[in-house]
């Protein structure tokens, strides 16, 4: 090798330009190489466009899921041995209950912050599925999921499944009446799949329902098992995201070949940490303010027990909603039974859902015969038919969610429930039929005003003697000018403030916008 | 280079009050803490910290650092040509061709692996769990059992009005989880008397009694409420309807089959008992259930 390099080396630390921090970090990259890589991580630029903070939502909220979580499981009792309860809820006291939901119950109001921390992880879980479902909405329309990145959106697709099923095994943990009852239909739509139904809900909860085997085996799943796949496949959709660069809308100096907006280091990063804080902030106001699954009040399940206008948490209505509107079509022969009232609506239904979604890039493929890389986004409007299609998905989607509180909407409208009932069949199909041809053509009329979009200037109207109305262009007002400037890369010293370009008034800057 | 800001330094003043007022929200969470003060005092002082200093350091970020815009090459992720040629004659030579040069060791291999994975998954899934066997079809009504209200109470003839109804256990199993998830059932006391809810169950139901399943045949829910003047078992879940009085045939929502109806008796001392089983599984459909 050549002698400098063993020179170096033979120096030991080199000395730094920039003190003890320069030294420390010379000293890293003698035994790590980070110098280089670590440079060029600290320039990497995010292009700048508030939809790209959906995903950062759904990641900030996991964050607050694994810390309030690790606080809730020092405190929760897996099991469902009966017991009798002598803790902090008087209304509760010398009743059977389980350790789990006496458990639950005990964290809420004895531990010190418990009730803030139950409550949050609760909202923290309901804002983590739907920034998924939005930050797949913001990938699905502007067609963020074209080559390359096929692969890290089936990745994003299985964390909404496994967040949705995690989500669903979570709030079943309490052992309370409601969520007992999802248990209970869980089992049952097990139970009907052909074949091996009976096998696998007898094996998944370690006998017939409801047994003592399901909480302990459901807390397995819900604090080690799931959690560390969703963590392994973040991982791998940032580092996805991370090699390929983000996507970016198309504007002035931004091409295929290029990323425009701002470095990791300082801005992006202050962004982040700040955005981290403020999605923290919200949950924990929502975990104080908004009460959410109160517990005490549901009571212990028992089999033989229910509740009315009982509704799953908002990512499971979908299902609810299908099983509510499906027609009761069992099918029975030779000695055996289908239960497709049960088999279709929860099982085959979301596997169309999820199958549809994950099969959407190779469709789009098949049907564009575009199989070109994709850096730039699509604006929805011009790509009127994927945007149709995934309004009226939606649609469906959002059909399916509303028909999963049939009964509450009979008793808020006073009508009879098998109005709600055959009016949610038929909105179900017709909805999306509307959405479809209606988004089309929404599309369509907003590609032909060019301007459809952009800040319009302001008139000043004026009323003249004769009583005349005149218009004119209101006079130009900082900031309407909407030039962007040109991206340079980032160098090597930034000049934070830059010279003033005012010189009588050098704290106010002028700002092309 | 420029900050985005139009005036950085008032902006800098805005800002610094925003996180001095976070700092204070913070400071007033651990001051809830220390004394146990309301959860949502603990959840606006923590909310309110959180969120105004994540809005300072936003904002800081957003209109006082350098906007750029900076731009970034991207650079090709695909290799040169001849780069991708070694990288799959090395897969297909050293991969393929080491398995095809000895097919036997290849199979051999390939078969242990599979073997391998097969047992292993055999034992993991199979002491999950036992085989469901009859534990589906078989429940602990029997010819003569009393039938007991959640306490242990037998129900006699006189205890329910007309109208009324009891959630009822096998006597013995009204504590148990067999007695509570599987044995449930419901006594109603109709007007009718004897009631006749479908021909050939002329004896099923005396002195207006008549006793269901509470398992809906949807999807196993309890069949807990009951339209007194329409005389139908409604289930909470998923809201189908079954009416009493014609053997619980389900006329509204998603059950496809009656709920089983247990047939009963009043012994000579005036206790409500049950003449025998149920006739069919209870509960919801399986692949097994002929």
């Amino acid at each position: 090798m050549s002698t400098t390099t063993n020179e170096n080396a033979s120096k030991g630390s080199p000395a730094s330009a920039f003190g003890p921090v320069g030294k420390a970090l010379n000293e890293l990259d003698d035994r790590l190489g980070v110098a280089k890589g670590g440079r060029s991580l600290l320039d990497k630029i995010f292009p700048d466009h508030w939809s790209f903070m959906l995903g950062e939502i759904a990641l900030y909220s996991f964050v607050i899921l694994l810390a309030t979580g690790i606080f809730l499981s020092l405190f929760y009792i897996p099991s469902q041995e009966i017991v009798v309860y002598h803790g902090s809820y008087a209304p509760l006291r010398g009743q059977h209950v389980s350790a789990a939901y006496a458990s639950s119950v005990d964290l809420s109001f004895a531990v010190r912050g418990g009730l803030l921390m139950r409550q949050m992880h609760h909202w923290a879980c309901d804002i983590f599925v739907g920034a998924i479902v939005v930050h797949m909405a913001r990938v699905f329309f502007t067609g963020a999921f074209r080559k390359p990145r096929e692969l890290n959106y089936s990745i994003g697709l299985v964390l909404l499944i496994l967040a949705i099923g995690n989500g669903f095994i979570g709030y079943s943990l309490p052992d309370d009446l409601v969520s007992g009852t999802g248990i209970r239909i869980a089992f049952s739509i097990t139970e009907s799949i052909p074949l091996v139904g009976t096998y696998m809900s007898f094996f998944l909860f370690g006998g017939n329902f409801p047994g003592t085997a399901i909480i302990p085996r459901f807390y397995t799943i819900h604090v080690l098992l799931i959690p560390l796949i969703i963590l392994g496949l973040v991982t791998a959709h940032l580092f996805l995201l991370v090699r390929q660069k983000h996507t970016q809308f198309p504007g002035k100096g931004r091409t295929e070949k290029n990323v425009v907006g701002a470095p990791m280091v300082p801005v992006f990063a202050a962004k982040a940490t700040g955005f981290l804080f403020m999605v923290t902030g919200v949950t924990a106001l929502l975990g104080g303010l908004a009460q959410i699954n109160p517990i005490w009040q549901f009571g212990q399940y028992n089999p033989s027990k229910i509740s009315y206008a009982v509704q799953p948490d908002w990512y499971m209505g979908f299902l609810d909603g299908a099983l509510r509107i499906w027609p009761s079509w069992e099918w029975t022969g030779f000695g055996y039974t289908i239960p497709m009232e049960v088999f279709i609506p929860a099982a085959v239904l979301p596997g169309i859902i999820f199958g549809l979604c994950f099969a959407w890039p190779a469709i789009e493929k098949h049907y564009t015969k575009d199989a070109a890389m994709h850096n730039l986004l699509d604006r929805p409007r011009d790509r009127p038919k994927r945007t149709a299609f995934g309004a009226a998905f939606l649609a469906f989607l959002g059909m399916l969610f509303i028909a999963s509180s049939t009964d509450v909407l009979a008793n808020f409208f006073h009508v009879s429930l098998n109005t709600v009932l055959w009016a949610m069949r038929v909105l179900v199909v017709v909805v999306p039929l509307i959405v479809y041809p209606l988004t089309l053509k929404i599309c369509q009329e907003l590609q032909a005003v060019p301007d459809a979009g952009k800040r319009k200037r302001s008139n000043v109207v004026t009323r003249t003697a004769t009583g005349e109305y005149l218009a004119t262009p209101a006079a130009e007002r900082p900031g309407d000018s909407h030039e962007e400037l040109d991206a340079e890369p980032v160098p090597d010293f930034i000049d934070f403030e830059g010279p003033p370009a005012d010189p009588e008034n050098p704290g106010v800057r002028q700002v092309n916008r | 280079m420029q900050p985005s800001a139009r005036n950085p330094e008032r902006t800098e003043r805005y800002i610094a009050l925003i996180m001095v007022l976070g700092i204070a929200g913070c400071i007033g969470f651990g001051w809830a803490y220390w004394v146990n003060a309301e959860p949502w005092i603990l959840g606006a002082t923590l909310g309110a910290g959180a969120l105004l200093l994540g809005f300072g350091v936003t904002a800081w970020g957003k209109y006082l650092m350098p906007r750029g815009p900076f731009v970034e090459e991207r650079h090709d992720l695909r290799g040169t040509d001849v780069e991708r040629e070694r990288f799959a004659a090395a897969v297909v030579q050293r991969g393929g061709g080491i398995l095809g040069r000895r097919p036997v060791l290849a199979g051999i291999a390939g078969f242990g692996m599979a073997a391998f994975g097969v047992v292993l998954a055999f034992p993991l899934i199979r002491s999950l769990g036992p085989l469901p066997k009859k534990t589906l079809t078989e429940t602990d009504w029997k010819y003569g059992t009393y039938l007991v209200d959640s306490t242990g109470r037998p129900i006699h003839v006189d205890d329910l009005a007309v109208g009324g109804i009891v959630t009822v256990f096998p006597k013995g199993y009204q504590d148990t989880e067999k007695g509570q998830a599987v044995d449930q059932s419901v006594l109603i006391r109709l007007s009718t008397t004897p009631v006749i809810t479908q021909p050939g169950r002329e004896k099923w139901g005396p002195a207006g009694y008549v006793a269901y399943s509470k398992l809906c045949t949807h999807l196993g829910c309890p069949v807990g409420l009951y339209e007194q003047q329409l005389e139908q078992l409604v289930c909470p879940c998923h809201q189908s309807m079954f009416n009493v009085n014609n053997g619980a045939v389900p006329n509204f929502g998603p059950a496809p089959r009656p709920l089983p109806q247990l047939p009963l008796f009043v012994d000579g001392r005036g206790y409500v008992r049950a003449r025998s089983g149920f006739n069919q599984p209870v509960g919801p459909g399986y692949w097994e259930r002929s």
